[in-house]
């Protein structure tokens, strides 16, 4: 084991001893508070470019499974940890090549990151590899995530069925979509059907209706696919998932921001407007809609007050900024998906 | 949905004694719930027999009556205030029996009385094992396979093994494990006994499957978070009270988690409860992740009060205001104060529960664990890894020198361990061995380990530390991982990291070092003594820093001082708190032995002891200085001599004469004292402090009482037929006030926690009473006290002797102060911050009603124990109860205590023959009141003799094969006491075996004549008085 550092773009340093795979990653520096499900979120393809610090005080506990894969691979670059918790982990982020430091300071890192707001950083594995000045000098090079547009590199490239049979049928537009939502979409019922991000309307306008995914960057610059959100709104039921949401919401007209340090963890509180229940959420995003009427919101952020959900009956569209497949997290929002699917269900 | 306005007065009820099972959570938890009731303006009235409680104080609620927790007591105090709800979930098993109990009877609908936080079929579906079991399937889950038995005749086919579980009973108790037909039907049997309503489940046993609690809330919106996950590290077949647990659960991995998760919130409905917190227990099996729901408690718990403290969600006060109709959303997180209640909690540490066990207390008892549970207390570490937290808590225990104890070392390791907790654990130790004293310190060691490992001292540890600048580094708790900005004063320590929540006012600080884990000889009496210090501190414009590791305290809510720092109560710990905090004193005297042991490190750190120094202390406790002192002030003591071998012992013996008392020094509660009458019974006490091996229940062997006699041991003169006195009194230094003189009931060599006493004292002569107060007034100032002071005295033949002087707050101090209605932590507190009694001018308590506190035995819990009272003290906690007079409060303390006198039936007596003559008086008394007498030969003669008609009785040993004997009278309920002082004591003697009998047939039983004396004086002489609250009793309203 080598002493390896996370340094962020304002010149921070936090020391830890290397347990995954060599070299340098470069990414955002983000934290999640979930305590379980370390190996669903390496893999979840919205973490790409993104290196992630655990704020459980051990990750790798309970080993690997390839059944708690996201997506094919892992997705963020770099993990940081305060403690490993077990050697399987530890081979399985060294054979994927993902850069992981633990005794890392994630306690104040996290601290940092909340006051400072999500930074450019570099998870280095030795500094034998990289000093600490050029990291810094590179650091400051990267792109911020403001801007950028993620989902080509990590959509699925062809269309493909997930689940061949069943009723209704429903089309899942991939930016990034974790495997929870094929597969919770299939446990409720639902044929489902995988499509790039890049999918045209007519490709999907003939299925009972649409999942918009999660996935990973800003979408802001994502004018092709706002563009073909627009004109499926009204045309078939819309659902849209956390970016898929992001979508919904420029697509009828509102800006969406960047979050100071997102959201991400397992314990959001959510309040359901509508039936004034509160859902203990699965949340994964550093970008929100910003509403220009609040009312129009569903769903909002306990913790924030930021929108959690829309619903558009006239345009057939609802979507909510968390992650009702869960995966890792709790099931409070599964009916959500489940209520969609059972609704689309011809009789 | 806001509160509920049509309830505007709720009446909460306390859980009583401390009781194995059932401590001092629910004293914080009824604190919790009084706090925020209060702040949202309802009346509150609560009811509560256990004076050593903070709930129970006259500024908690509007109303405060301590009276005994039976249906009589509070329907009456309910008639008598006639709140609009009864809220049942904080005080335990013992406050939910009481509500159905209420119910029942009809009290509540009588009165118009809701009960609120969970109403009657939702208490009687999760207690109630049939019905908790159509719940749970209702929703898919499965419990294990179970059949309820109310009768021996019930128990062919049972599939083995099996667990044994009786219905409505605390912490498990009367249950067991049964490997063979034989042996379940054993347990059925007592489990039947034990049952209130003689039922009992025997169940598919899911020993060895690891196991799981949940902590659960719901709100009137149907809303439901976790709280809190906890995992054992004992698996299965343990009680979850003796586990080792930790908090959140480590080794399931994300969907298993849900999957239990989910599993919790589907039971919470489908019992139904609507307002309030509810732990839920899983049994899980490794390989399979086979899931069974095993039980949930429709209430806060034990592991509630854990949760709490482990994530910082306070789970009592959300229950509370759930249950006025408040809805998680509209609840604010304490902690961050701007996102809501309606979370859950995610954690950067992890948390560590240890129990602590007191089985040297009792010796002969079965020392293993199941289901029934055995810990007397418990420690909780926290710590930014799982085995710096596992260390923390471990070292916390304060395990007396050699006291048999599961996880005596980290080598005694339970069977069916989780290996992740066995990899963890053993890279710990590699850490130790490894030479790094920061990875050593990140793994958890303490400076007295690593010293072990490298051969030098704890102390030069510290030093080399310091050398290398590895300091330890202070982390908040703040429920939310730091994703919240959380101003919250909730600390603990790691190490290798960044600061956090230096203290920033200006305002003078004091550390208030807390009591560590309950044990017995050292409970919630000192907890109740550190929260008044925090409160008085506070009031007298000082910041409290409160240190202490006992997560079931008052003492360890962040709301009781300005600052909480949840660490080991040990030097290494407590000094760099206060090297961080930078105190203008520490408080010492509140904690028990626990902060007095750590005195002197504390003024060899630089920092000062507030109030009595550690000089005073170590006076006090040196049996030569101590005795030159009393010398020179002229105050008679028992003849003594320090020995440091039982041959020593026997030659002092005959020069200070028999019976003598034996016992070590620096220890509370009577640990290994012995009163002996020949050299024989002085050579066996002897060995039992220096301890002869025995295999403790971890299968090592280990020494009694090895350690306790590194001080040597101490032989004082036993004063046979003495009035015992305690006296509980304030010094500034120069003058004394004496605030309270308690008598013992039973008469000395019974220890003083374990003895009933009275206030006012009911046979002091006024010379013997000034004769007090003179030897009191001048030990204070001649010892140095600046705060409380205890002495315990003798009166044989009118002279007075002082068996010992305690400069700190006293076990008797929450019962004196409420006896006579005056805070005395408070003014001991003015006092260690500088002012003078002449300041304070406190005016000569007068109370107006008589006041017995009454000690509550564990011994049930530990078959093979002999239950009898002696010098070792072994309750586990106390009730008060006042009346007009000593008949009618001793009447009430006996009920309040769990065993309420008879009126009348067949009184069995068995006394030594010393005791003969005066139990004469006791059974003509007894004959007199219509008792008919029952005893055997020896006693009978004597009794006979006196002109009494006695029924003759067998003993076991000398019954012939047909014959019933005295145990059988016993068993068979024909007795409704029993008295039966012991002729010597121990397993198998026939005194034992009676007394034994008279326990599992629940019959009261005395074991001291002068006990006898006062319960067929209260028999006699006990009326019927309503019930007055403490406000009305002392004249303060609040």
């Amino acid at each position: 084991m080598t002493t390896g550092y996370l340094l962020l773009e304002d010149g921070t340093v936090f020391r830890g001893r290397s347990v995954g795979a060599d070299g340098a990653a470069f990414g955002e520096a983000v934290f999640t508070t979930a305590m379980t499900g370390y190996q669903e979120t390496v893999t979840d393809p919205s973490y790409a470019e993104q290196l992630v610090c655990f704020t459980a005080p051990m990750v790798g506990n309970y080993g690997v499974s390839d059944e708690r894969d996201e997506s094919d691979r892992p997705h963020a670059r770099a993990i940081l940890m305060r403690q490993l918790g077990g050697q399987e982990w530890a081979e399985w982020l060294k054979q994927r090549g993902l850069v992981a430091l633990e005794e890392i300071d994630t306690r104040a890192l996290v601290l940092c990151l909340r006051e400072s707001g999500a930074m450019r950083a570099v998870a280095v594995a030795s500094e034998e590899q990289l000093s600490v000045a050029e990291a810094l000098e590179a650091v400051r090079e990267q792109p911020l995530m403001e801007g950028q547009a993620l989902v080509a590199q990590v959509s699925s490239r062809e269309s493909y069925v997930f689940a061949e049979t069943g009723s209704p049928r429903v089309a899942v537009v991939d930016y990034g979509s974790k495997r929870s939502i094929l597969r919770r979409l299939a446990a409720s019922g639902a044929a489902v059907t995988v499509f790039p991000h890049s999918a045209e309307v007519d490709e999907l306008e003939d299925f009972d209706g649409v999942v918009l995914s999660n996935g990973p960057g800003d979408p802001e610059p994502l004018h092709a696919e706002t563009e073909t959100v627009r004109e499926l709104l009204g045309k078939v039921p819309v659902l849209g998932i956390c970016l898929g949401h992001q979508l919904v919401g420029l697509a009828i007209g509102h800006e969406t921001f960047k979050l100071p340090f997102g959201h991400r963890g397992a314990n959001h509180p959510v309040l359901e407007k509508q039936s004034g229940r509160v859902l203990v959420t699965s949340q994964n995003h550093g970008f929100a809609v910003r509403a220009t009427d609040a009312e129009q919101a569903t769903h909002v952020s306990l913790y924030d007050g930021t929108v959690e959900g829309f619903d558009f009956p006239e345009l057939k569209a609802r979507s909510v900024q968390f992650h009702p497949e869960a995966g890792p997290g709790p099931h409070d929002a599964w009916p959500i998906l489940d209520r969609w699917v059972e609704e689309l269900r011809p009789w | 949905m806001p509160a509920r306005r049509d309830i505007e007065s709720v009446c909460v009820i306390g859980s009583g004694p401390i009781v194995i099972g059932q401590a001092c959570e629910f004293d914080y938890a009824g604190c919790q719930a009084l706090k925020v009731l209060r702040e949202d303006g309802y009346r509150t009235i609560v009811v509560n027999s256990n004076p050593a409680t903070i709930m129970t104080d006259p500024g908690f609620a509007d109303r405060t009556y301590i009276e005994p927790l039976d249906l009589e007591s509070v329907a009456s105090v309910l008639e008598r205030e006639r709140p609009d709800a009864v809220l049942p979930t904080l005080g335990g098993q013992t406050a939910l029996n009481l509500a159905i109990e209420l119910a029942e009877a009809g009290v509540l609908e009588e009165l118009g009385v809701e009960l609120i936080g969970a109403p009657v079929e939702v208490i009687r579906r999760a207690e109630d094992r049939q019905e908790f079991r159509e719940a749970v399937m209702s929703c898919g889950l499965e419990v294990p396979t179970s059949r309820i038995v109310t009768s021996l005749d019930e128990l062919e086919d049972v599939s083995l093994p099996a667990v044994v579980r009786p219905a409505f009973t605390l912490g498990g108790h009367g249950g067991g494990f049964a490997d063979d037909q034989a042996a379940l039907e054993r347990q059925v049997e007592r489990g039947l006994a034990e049952s209130p309503i003689g039922q009992v489940l025997v169940e598919e046993s899911v020993r060895g499957w690891d196991e799981f609690e949940l902590e659960v809330i719901r709100d009137r919106a149907d809303n439901v978070v976790v709280v809190c996950s906890i995992e054992n590290l004992d698996p299965m077949g343990v009680h979850t009270g003796d586990s080792v647990t930790v908090a959140p659960q480590m080794t399931l991995s994300d969907e298993a988690y849900q999957e239990l998760r989910d599993a919790a919130a589907a039971v919470i409905r489908a019992v139904g409860v609507e307002t309030g917190g509810s732990n839920i227990q899983f049994a899980r099996r490794r390989e399979t992740g086979e899931l069974r729901v095993i039980e949930m408690n429709p209430r806060v718990s034990r592991s509630s009060a854990l949760a709490s403290k482990a994530t910082g969600y306070p789970i009592a006060k959300v229950a509370a205001k759930l249950a006025v109709g408040y809805t998680l959303d509209e609840i604010p997180n304490d902690l961050t104060k701007t996102t809501p209640a309606s979370f859950e909690p995610t954690l950067d540490y992890v948390v560590v529960k240890f129990p602590r066990f007191a089985f040297e207390k009792f010796p002969g008892a079965d020392q293993t664990l199941g289901t029934q549970m055995k810990s007397v207390g418990e420690t909780m570490g926290i710590g930014r890894t799982f085995t710096e937290a596992l260390l923390k808590a471990f070292r916390s225990r304060e395990l007396d020198p050699g006291a048999p104890t599961p996880w005596a070392t980290l080598d005694d390791l339970p069977e069916g361990l989780h290996p992740w907790f066995r990899d963890e654990i053993e890279r710990a130790k590699t850490e130790l061995a490894c030479g790094d004293l920061l990875r050593a310190k990140r793994a958890g060691w303490g400076d007295d380990s690593i010293g072990a490992a490298l051969g030098v001292s704890g102390v030069e540890v510290r030093r080399r530390r310091h050398e290398q600048g590895v300091l330890p580094a202070f982390r908040r708790v703040d429920s939310c991982a730091g994703e919240v900005e959380a101003g919250s004063n909730y600390f603990y320590s790691t190490w290798g990291e960044a600061d956090e929540g230096l203290p920033e006012s200006d305002k003078p600080r004091v550390v208030i070092l807390g009591s560590g884990p309950n044990r017995i000889g050292q409970g919630i009496e000192f907890d109740y003594c550190c929260v008044h210090a925090a409160q008085t501190f506070r009031e007298l414009g000082y910041e409290a820093v409160m240190v202490n590791c006992n997560p079931e305290t008052v003492s360890t809510d962040y709301d009781t001082s300005d600052r909480l720092y949840f660490e080991p109560l040990l030097s290494e710990e407590v000094l760099a708190v206060c090297d961080r905090e930078q105190p203008v004193g520490v408080v010492t005297q509140f904690g028990g032995q626990t902060p007095l042991r750590l005195a002197r490190s504390i003024e060899e750190g630089g920092h000062r002891i507030l109030g009595t120094p550690h000089a005073a202390i170590d006076l006090a406790e040196d049996r030569a200085r101590f005795g030159s002192l009393v010398e020179e002030l002229g105050v008679r003591c028992p003849p003594w001599a320090i020995v440091a071998s039982a041959e020593q012992a026997i030659v002092e013996a005959s020069d200070i004469g028999y019976p003598v008392l034996v016992r070590p020094s620096y220890v509370l509660g009577g640990r290994a004292m012995r009163i002996c009458y020949d050299d024989d019974e002085l050579e066996e006490a002897m060995s039992a402090v220096h301890g002869p091996e025995f295999v403790g229940a971890t299968g090592t062997r280990v020494s009694a009482g090895s350690g306790l006699a590194q001080n040597g041991v101490l032989l004082d003169r036993f004063v046979e037929h003495a009035i015992e006195l305690d006296v509980d009194a304030l010094c500034d230094g120069d003058a004394v006030f004496i605030a309270a003189v308690m008598q013992h009931v039973e008469e000395a060599g019974v220890h003083s926690g374990d003895s009933a006493c009275v206030l006012p004292a009911p046979s002091l002569t006024l010379a013997a009473a000034l004769e007090v107060e003179h030897v009191v007034k001048r030990l204070g100032p001649a010892l140095g006290v600046v705060g409380l002071l205890n002495v315990q005295l003798a009166i044989a033949d009118g002279t007075v002797y002082v068996l010992e002087a305690n400069p700190r707050a006293s076990r008797t101090v929450p019962f004196a102060s409420k006896a006579i209605g005056m805070n005395l932590v408070a003014a001991a507190c003015r006092l260690a911050a500088g002012e003078k009694l002449s300041d304070l001018a406190l005016s000569t308590p007068r109370p107006t009603q008589v006041s017995v506190k009454a000690a509550v035995l564990p011994f049930a819990r530990f078959p093979g124990a002999d239950p009898v009272l002696g010098p070792e003290m072994r309750s586990t906690g106390e009730v008060m109860a006042s009346a007009a007079d000593l008949p009618t409060a001793l009447a009430k303390a006996e009920r309040a205590a769990g065993r309420p006198l008879p009126t009348s039936g067949t009184a069995f007596l068995s006394v030594r023959d010393e005791d003969k003559p005066a139990a004469v008086a006791v059974a003509a008394a007894l004959a007199g009141l219509g008792f008919e007498i029952v005893a055997t030969e020896g006693t009978a003669r004597t009794l006979r003799a006196a002109g009494l008609e006695i029924e003759e009785v067998a003993k076991v040993a000398d019954a012939l094969p047909d014959e019933s004997t005295v145990v059988d009278l016993v068993r068979r309920g024909r007795c409704d006491l029993v008295i039966n002082t012991p002729q010597g004591s121990g397993a198998r003697t026939d005194g034992y075996l009676i007394r034994e009998a008279a326990l599992v047939a629940r019959v009261p039983c005395v074991t001291t004549i002068s006990g006898a004396a006062a319960a067929v004086h209260a028999i006699a002489n006990a009326r019927a008085e309503s019930a007055l609250s403490l406000q009305e009793r002392i004249g303060v309203t609040t």
